[in-house]
């Protein structure tokens, strides 16, 4: 491929916009915020990528994925790296990610409330309230509880709203 | 346990080395001799991560409660991806070919580096909660301290693990609280569970010469230096759980020659290599 036909960056970040992540497929790996990079080296496309759990099992799809996308849209050179620092929070999920999540049943990460170890609080909030609002994705209510603290997927808590009585995810915070 | 001579066949690394190098998946650098005790200790990093994830991944389809069983598999799953991460490093450092799967895989009880209370059977459900709360405590605090250490690829590592274990000591803890100050029987489990595996906990802070030649290399603090983080975190939780440690405990693994690290195991953990290491052991560098 000639230097001169290589598309820009921008291009490249839109067509990663498009692949969807292969376990929440409303939202795409842009807005995961997975995506760390793109960058041209020679004729090669640098992609670098971050892991979202250590062990998550999408981790290879996703790559597949973005194989897949970019060599149908003629990419010949092509190269992933995995980067581990920083290392991914659910900070990163993009505003437009969010609603999307949201519109899909998913509640959305609430920021800076990611776990920390530090146990005082935690033993505060068992005999308490939570010091966590989380908003049911289908009535708005915030009138929920936590089920459990790992759900379906890697990346997900099990919630319930006690109003309209929905069980639902809740991404969970790292 | 003794090892078994037809599981340790002279030429099955070997064998598995070539496999996965002719799949292309295999760079081999020059050995050096330098990186043995680093290697070591990445060993019982990764070790101990991929024991405790195979024990928790035991409940699989049996935990007492749906959200238990999903939340004991969603945490081996972190596990076993952490301990992809140390081992593939270990195996970058040994340099003796071969990745992650090859350390996983193709070791002998022996070459194990894990604490014992890792590798014990499961127990009750109170006892595998107790044991995760109990390595959870020591996994954070030794995580938060790594994420300084002198090699940039263990702080990236323990940057990316410590988010996960934080999340781990949070439920454990939760739940240790729950059963210890719930039903008589439960506060009884988890009574009988913490006075069991209290005499392995000493493991986890005796320090030897790999520990000492890392804290001096500034990759990883000296095991016993945190012990008083560990104790203030286990107090604090067992207090609120109404659950009381031994007053005094021998502690198993830290005298004499015995103990995970220096890969002198309890019988339990031939029995998990044996079903876990099954595949590429009858088949070597078998794919899919």
């Amino acid at each position: 491929m000639a230097a001169a036909t290589l598309p820009d960056t921008d291009q490249i970040w839109e067509w990663l916009s498009q692949v969807p992540d292969p376990e929440i497929p409303v939202i795409s790996l842009t807005d995961l915020g997975i995506i760390r990079d793109v960058a041209w080296q020679g004729d090669t496309l640098v992609v670098t990528v971050t892991p979202t759990y250590s062990g998550c099992p999408a981790t290879s799809v996703i790559n597949l994925d973005i194989e897949a996308a970019l060599r149908g849209h003629g990419i010949e050179k092509l190269e992933l790296k995995r980067q581990l620092a920083p290392a991914w929070t659910t900070d990163w999920i993009t505003p437009e990610g969010r609603d999307k999540l949201r519109a899909y049943g998913i509640a959305p990460p609430v920021d800076g409330t990611a776990a920390d170890g530090v146990l005082a609080g935690r033993i505060a909030r068992l005999t308490g309230e939570s010091n966590l609002t989380i908003q049911c994705p289908r009535c708005g209510s915030t009138h929920t509880r936590k089920v459990s603290q790992f759900g379906s997927t890697p990346c997900k808590a099990s919630y319930r709203c006690n109003d309209c009585l929905e069980p639902f995810d809740y991404f969970k915070c790292i | 346990m003794p090892s078994l001579p037809d599981m340790t066949t002279p030429n099955l690394s070997e064998l598995a080395g070539k496999a996965l190098a002719e799949s292309g998946h295999v760079t081999v650098p020059a050995p050096d001799a330098g990186q043995e005790q680093f290697s070591e200790w990445l060993q019982r990093m990764g070790d101990n991560a991929l024991i405790l994830g195979h024990r928790a991944s035991e409940w699989c389809g049996h935990a007492p409660a749906l959200e238990e069983d999903i939340a004991l598999a969603n945490q081996a799953l972190d596990l076993i991806g952490q301990c992809q991460l140390w081992l593939g490093l270990a195996a970058e450092v040994e340099a003796k070919g071969g990745d992650a799967d090859r350390l996983a895989y193709l070791r002998d009880a022996g070459a194990f580096r894990n604490l014992l209370l890792v590798e014990l059977p499961n127990g009750d459900f109170g006892m595998t909660l107790m044991r995760q709360f109990l390595f959870d405590a020591f996994h954070h605090t030794l995580l938060l301290a790594l994420k300084t250490s002198s090699d940039s690829r263990v702080a990236d590592i323990a940057a990316k693990a410590e988010k996960e274990v934080a999340y781990h000591l949070e439920r454990s803890a939760d739940l240790v609280i729950r059963l210890g100050d719930g039903t008589a029987e439960s506060h009884n489990r988890m009574q009988a569970a913490l006075t069991k595996l209290w005499s392995y906990t000493g493991e986890m802070f005796a320090d030897d010469a790999v520990d000492q030649a890392m804290a001096d290399a500034g990759i990883a603090p000296l095991p016993s230096t945190l012990k008083a983080a560990w104790e203030k975190t286990v107090t604090a939780v067992l207090d609120e759980a109404t659950l009381v440690p031994p007053a005094s405990a021998w502690q198993h693994g830290i005298t004499g020659s015995g103990g995970g690290k220096k890969g002198v195991h309890t019988e339990h953990l031939g029995y998990i290599l044996a079903e876990m290491q099954f595949l590429q052991r009858a088949y070597p560098g078998a794919r899919w």
